[in-house]
């Protein structure tokens, strides 16, 4: 069987589903496919949480363009798909003379690029936004500010989908062929895609992708970043980003302390080129020097705050020998017209996502005709936040209405049996349990679901006739369990 | 929001609320209420379908179940009042709660409180253990859960991590289940689970222990293919040359307990670093008036029945508290951990009433004496000729002995 899409976006991550929901508002056949079995399973759902502000790049490129460009729309469009966002601001703080130069530099190129309100701070008015704070000088940039990444991730898939975007999900594709009209794309369940329009955003596999059109330009190596996430106990230590002043060559902006929205405070990430676009592990030597990071930065700390440790992987097309950043590769193909290619999206690809939708919306609408459609509806349902977040009031007056949210589930996080079940039924039909997880924030407290995952598998037998074969945590292959007790 | 004004509230129905409360019952309490986030009241007992609860307090061996019943049971002959599917979100230094079930969010004053919310287990990401995230990793309270109370099976090919009680038992049980357990893996140079389970799990059952032995990392992307051991040295480090590795599709770990003192922080009580649990006096008192602790979320214990014990007197003491029989007392003598032991429970004690002495030794040793010392006067003293840091010791001591003392010391000598 062959489906027939006007456009076809290869990637559920950030960007590929920013361009979903972008194109959404016209009247035209969309479809996204995807090798997890969830959205946002690689680089958008494993990174700082951050929207930069846009200092760090050189004017004139498309990452200091688009990530302007995008800090300035993530505020309304977090307000519409009901995204927790804080534009927190950022100190990037110096230590040492060199590093005062540095922060000058960067200021002259934030204001080049369009940043607003950036400010060279002294050692005093340092301290007035971050007491206790090391160092010399900073440079500080109000509009920095912290997301949900993998939140974001889900509600621009969500909306793209109830805007009427089709979702393949757990579909690797395969070959991609060129047509007569554009494009024919297998994948590994056998079934056939046709489209007029193909974009590749399929990040760490993005070259690959490439390939199958005989492009063999480009290459992207993945370079891992380790991160520590600390317990809860520990938010409002940090009121804002704290960042060291960058030094040459570095291929991250450094390890920092991160806040996240929901309260927890991230260590990392490190810096590490890997052979493999799916190589996850963390190592030994990184979490020890990870969590030495952690002693010097909040002497608060004990063994006890860290709570789970994960990895990342950008996307990088600077080989190791180069090292440092490229910039984004966002090219309408003019020897594959029809073809939309998007190479080398790292950091700043979750701040730029809203603007690189824009982007290529604009590629398209160059392709084929893009008719609005009056249908489209830009507000996703339900409320920004988890019930915890809410008044007792509040809260007691849901309960009324629904019972189910009296039920807690997920004891550290406070996670009622209401938002379990509203992520078990999600739009985009995900059924692995880090899908329930990313979505209700269960299982991510300090006990990682040693309490609530027996609650919630019990609630997937009783609610949803679930089998011990039909539990998977994340990819296709990996099962929870191994049968019935005998 | 509804308000309810009770006497006595005990937050958890596991084995140390259930004993608390029978005990309030029994010394005269009219208005007890226990709270129980699950469906039935046993807590933890519930999954431990193996036997060996009760050898002391009922001089037989009891199923964890058949354990609970016990009080359950007893609870009921006494009238005693449950909410069960009931979960404390808060309590302030006034001894308000904040309360949530299927039936609304509920403000509760009460005029005194017993903490029995036991512990959990440390995780993967707590103890920072390096590799990937496959399926097929589970603390072993978990695992038991699953196979105990969901008859799900884990896993087929297990490797176990730590040598607490609970992966000792779960050796046992998966074993018995067909699964093939390769082995515990202990990082320290002694089991931390108790020597009768090393005996009746390991040995019984052919699995070898391996001390001084870790897992340093994890492979598999999707479910867990394996694991790689290494022997570690003194400092806990792993030692370059000694990695194996070792085929399997499960990781149980059993790496340490935890109080779940997440309601006495928020309350603001005085906590000790040492137990992880809240500071108390003789009567099992915290530094908030009227709020006492015992259980698991005090400090972790060994058995069972030692937990009962334990709760019995703060169900006893919150009765006195409320009929104002226990001001707090004007002399608070300190006790302190002194050589070769690890804590020792109460903190503070009165002076006028006997107690028992709770501790772990810090290591394992043979043929030595627990000394209690006021300055150079030894108060107590207890020949011991097995310590062992996963056995709990208990010292009686007569209230003669220490009305007069300024403050106490606990040794092994």
């Amino acid at each position: 069987m062959t489906n027939f899409y006007d456009v076809i976006i290869i990637g559920a991550g950030v960007v590929g589903n920013a361009i979903a929901r972008e194109l959404s508002r016209f009247d035209i056949k969309a479809a996204v496919i995807e090798r997890e079995l969830d959205v946002g399973g690689g680089t958008s759902s494993r990174n700082s949480g951050v929207v930069h502000s846009g200092i760090h790049y050189k004017p004139g490129t498309l990452r200091a363009k688009l990530n302007v460009q995008g800090n300035a729309m993530m505020g309304n469009l977090c307000k519409e798909l009901k995204v927790k966002i804080e534009y927190l601001g950022k100190l990037t703080v110096a230590q040492d003379e060199t590093d005062v130069e540095t922060l000058h530099s960067l200021k002259a190129q934030g204001d080049a690029n369009g940043v607003p309100g950036l400010a060279i701070l002294n050692k005093q008015q340092m301290e007035k936004l971050q007491p206790g704070i090391g160092g010399i000088m900073a440079l500080h940039s109000p509009s920095t500010g912290i997301i949900c990444p993998y939140g974001l991730t889900i509600a621009l898939a969500e909306n793209a989908c109830a805007n009427g975007v089709h979702f393949y999900l757990g579909q690797e594709v395969t070959a991609i062929s060129r047509t007569e009209k554009g494009f024919e794309v297998k994948t590994t369940s056998g079934e056939r895609f046709e489209s007029r329009v193909l974009i590749n955003s399929a990040g760490l596999y993005s070259d690959a992708i490439c390939r199958m059109l005989g492009i063999d330009e480009y290459r992207i190596y993945p370079c891992r970043g380790e991160y520590l996430i600390l317990d809860k106990r520990l938010a409002g230590t940090l009121s804002l980003l704290v960042y060291p002043a960058p030094h040459k060559g570095g291929a991250g902006l450094g390890i920092h302390l991160t806040n996240t929205v929901d309260g927890n405070i991230l260590i990392g990430p490190s810096n590490e080129y890997v052979d493999e676009a799916d190589d996850y592990a963390c190592t030994a030597e990184i979490l020890s020097l990870l969590k030495k990071e952690g002693h010097d930065l909040l002497p608060g700390i004990s063994a006890a705050d860290f709570i789970r440790n994960f990895s990342g992987l950008r996307a990088k097309q600077a080989p190791p020998s180069e090292g440092g950043f490229r910039d984004f590769v966002i090219e309408s193909r003019k020897d594959i017209p029809g073809f939309i290619n998007l190479v080398g999206i790292e950091s700043p690809g979750l701040t730029s996502a809203p603007a690189i939708g824009l982007m290529v919306r604009d590629m398209v609408e160059k392709l084929l005709p893009l008719p609005f459609k009056a249908s489209f509806i830009a507000e996703r349902e339900g409320r920004a936040g988890f019930f915890y977040e809410l008044s007792p009031e509040e809260r007691a007056d849901l309960v009324a209405e629904n019972p189910d949210y009296g039920e807690v589930v997920c004891r550290c996080e406070q996670i009622t049996r209401k938002e379990v079940l509203d992520a078990i039924q999600n739009p985009l039909g995900v059924k692995t349990i880090n899908g329930i997880k990313y979505r209700s924030r269960a299982m991510m407290g300090r006990c990682q679901g040693g309490f609530c995952l027996p609650r919630i598998v019990q609630i997937l037998e009783k609610e949803f006739g679930y089998k011990p074969e039909d539990y998977l945590l994340q990819h296709a292959h990996s099962p929870l369990f191994a049968g019935r007790v005998r | 929001m509804q308000t309810l004004k009770r006497d006595l509230v005990i937050i958890g129905g596991g084995p140390a609320g259930l004993s608390a409360a029978v005990s309030a019952r029994e010394n005269g309490c009219d208005d007890v209420l226990l709270l129980e986030r699950d469906r039935i009241l046993g807590g933890i007992l519930n999954q431990c379908i193996h036997d060996g609860f009760g050898l002391h307090r009922f001089g037989e061996a009891l199923t964890g179940p058949e354990y609970a019943q016990r009080y359950i049971d007893e609870y009921e002959k006494l009238k005693g009042d449950v909410l069960l599917e009931t979960i404390v979100l808060n309590m302030d230094e006034q001894r308000n709660l904040l309360v949530s079930s299927r039936h609304g969010f509920t403000k509760i004053e009460a005029g005194a409180v017993i903490l029995a919310m036991g512990c959990r287990e440390r995780t993967a990401g707590a103890i920072s253990l390096p590799g990937t995230r496959p399926a097929g990793i589970y603390t072993a309270g978990a695992a038991q859960n699953f196979i105990n109370l969901q008859n799900i099976m884990v896993g087929k090919r297990v490797v176990i991590m730590g040598s607490g009680d609970i992966g000792l038992i779960m050796a046992r049980r998966m074993t018995l289940e067909g699964a093939r357990v390769e082995g515990v893996f202990e990082i320290l140079p002694y089991a931390s689970g108790l020597p009768r389970n090393i005996q009746q799990c390991l040995n019984d059952y052919d699995i070898p222990l391996h001390l001084s032995t870790s897992v340093v990392d994890i492979h598999g992307k999707e479910r867990l293919t394996g694991v790689t051991v290494a022997c570690m040295d003194e400092t806990l480090k792993p030692i370059p040359g000694t990695e194996r590795h070792v085929p399997c599709d499960t990781l149980l770990l059993s790496v340490g307990l935890i109080p779940e003192n997440e309601l006495s922080r928020a309350a603001r009580i005085a906590m000790e670093p040492r137990t992880s649990g809240p500071q108390v006096d003789d009567t099992l008192m915290t530094s908030i008036p009227g709020v006492f602790s015992c259980g698991n979320v005090l400090h972790v214990h060994d058995l069972a029945d030692w937990v009962s014990e334990e709760a019995a007197l703060a169900g006893r003491s919150a009765v006195s508290y409320l009929e104002k029989n226990i001001a707090p007392p004007e002399k608070k003598i300190p006790i302190s951990a002194g050589n070769g032991v690890r804590y020792v429970l109460p903190q503070t004690v009165s002076g006028l009433m006997d107690f028992t002495l709770s501790l772990r030794v810090a290591s394992p040793s043979r043929n030595r004496v627990i000394t209690v010392m006021d300055g150079g006067r030894e108060v107590a003293r207890k020949k011991i000729v097995r310590l062992h840091p996963a056995e709990m010791i208990h010292i009686k001591i007569k209230e003669e002995k220490i009305s007069e003392a300024d403050k106490l010391e606990v040794s092994v000598a």
